[in-house]
């Protein structure tokens, strides 16, 4: 299976608050809010770290819980905020000449 | 509950401010006969403090920042602004008249992602508009620049300020925001200046013109529903705090002055002197406004009005007394539901017993040692 890469979208606004981040769409002003677990995904987006390996080092260090399962959530909220244009996914790190993106639209 | 309901109450659990206006400018293109501002440059925070106070608020917790003026487009480092608090991640909403908003300004907007851009239209048509913001042509300039936005994809909220001036035009200006696929606000708010010179009031609505007003379904949605008697004032509305100012949301001026919110000027600190979340957390005066439920107010808590009213503590400020009535909000009570209030019942028994001491005085044999 590749590797997935994630960055945040630049065209929504983004704040913590109380370890849970708040994130609007520009696009619709939907609001979200995102879970502590959910949270340390977004921070960690950094475009170039697998999710995998963020989902390992950062999410598993941090909550009792195994990396089959994290790993297999982190995937569905990476495909749900994709959908909104909250999160950019790709099959390349991003700015690489190969990135793939989804919800980027 | 709303989400945003839900994080609106975490952010004042947690005693942050999630909402902060920044005026980045008092210098304005137009001279809005009920404007409340001092027009002059009396020395704007330069464009590094400013990127300084946007870093604290991100710091701080700020999620919504509003950028308004004075004509925000009068600095030209305007956009440089927005990119900046953009890049904090703020959602930012920006109030202007639009007027100087050309194919760059508009573009840039866009791809800045803004949340918002609020555009102040007076009327549909040039004579009334351009007669309020006494500069001719505005009208034209203003719709030319929310053209140019929406054609970027910018979504845009035409306010439309009641007064007597444009009293007959809302009809007229809302059907030009669906021409313009913008959004459509009214406000019948006329402030009193921030000097506390309160004769721009004059060009308000008063209770006949207001009465139509929130009896107009087309303007206020359930018109039956708007002007229902108030619902009976229980324990629970007594300890309920009177609006976000100082809660979760504050002000600041171009000069770096933090107030509870631009329309509630108690000076409670200076950016440029003191760090931000200090003035937050510690300023005496935000901390006095704090402190204060509607069981507090002496008048306000023995008014039936006190669970539905939309009394606002900074125009009650302005009057005189932050825990007093706003007599403005409460002539909106009672042309809303035909019930006087507390504040207009003791106004009248003061005028009755001012004549009867009047008549007394009067009766009252005179002194003699002339």
């Amino acid at each position: 299976m590749s590797a997935l890469y994630i960055a945040r979208a630049t065209q929504v606004a983004a704040r913590s608050l109380d370890g849970e981040m708040m994130i609007m769409s520009a696009k619709d002003s939907t609001l979200f809010t995102l879970n502590p677990v959910a949270t340390l995904i977004w921070q960690s987006a950094d475009g170039h770290t697998p999710l995998a390996q963020i989902v390992e080092q950062k999410v598993c260090a941090e909550f009792d819980v195994a990396m089959d399962e994290a790993l297999e959530d982190a995937e569905k909220f990476v495909s749900d905020l994709a959908a909104h244009g909250i999160l950019l996914a790709s099959d390349a790190p991003f700015g690489s000449a190969t990135a793939t993106q989804e919800g980027a639209r | 509950m709303s989400l945003m309901q839900e994080m609106s109450q975490r952010a004042l659990d947690r005693g942050v401010p999630i909402a902060v206006q920044l005026d980045v400018t008092y210098r304005c293109n137009e001279r809005c006969v009920h404007c409340y501002l001092d027009h002059d440059d009396h020395g704007e925070m330069t464009t590094d403090e400013i990127y300084g106070v946007l870093d604290e608020l991100a710091e701080a917790g700020v999620f919504f920042l509003t950028l308004s003026g004075g004509e925000v487009f009068m600095r030209r480092d305007f956009l440089d602004i927005v990119d900046y608090a953009r890049s904090l991640m703020f959602c930012v909403k920006i109030k202007t008249n639009a007027f100087m908003i050309r194919e760059k300004e508009a573009q840039r907007l866009s791809e800045l992602a803004v949340q918002d851009v609020q555009v102040s239209i007076y009327s549909h048509r040039a004579a009334v508009h351009d007669a309020i913001t006494l500069l001719p042509g505005s009208l034209k300039r203003s719709v030319k620049g929310i053209r140019l936005l929406r054609a970027h994809g910018v979504k845009v909220v035409i306010a439309n300020v009641l007064m007597m001036q444009n009293r007959n035009d809302h009809g007229g200006v809302k059907e030009l925001a669906q021409e313009l696929g913008a959004e459509y606000t009214i406000d019948p708010t006329i402030t009193p200046m921030m000097d506390g010179n309160r004769a721009v009031l004059r060009l308000g609505l008063g209770v006949p013109q207001l009465q139509e007003a929130f009896r107009n379904s087309d303007l206020i949605g359930d018109a039956e529903e708007f002007c229902a008697p108030p619902p009976q004032v229980t324990d629970d509305v007594m300890q309920e705090l009177p609006c976000s100012a100082g809660h979760t949301a504050c002000y600041i001026s171009p000069y770096g002055d933090v107030f509870p919110c631009v329309q509630f000027p108690l000076p409670s600190g200076n950016v440029r002197r003191q760090k931000f979340m200090d003035i937050w957390r510690y300023s005496d005066q935000l901390n006095e406004v704090r402190s204060i439920t509607l069981g507090d107010l002496p008048v306000c808590s023995g008014c039936g009005h006190a669970a539905t009213c939309s009394r606002c503590p900074g125009l009650a400020y302005m009057e005189g007394n932050m825990r007093g009535p706003s007599t403005q909000d409460c002539e909106k009570s009672f042309a809303r539901t035909g019930i006087t209030t507390a504040n207009m019942r003791r106004k009248q028994t003061n005028q009755m017993t001012s004549g009867l001491v009047q008549i007394a005085a009067a009766l009252a044999p005179r002194s003699a040692s002339a």
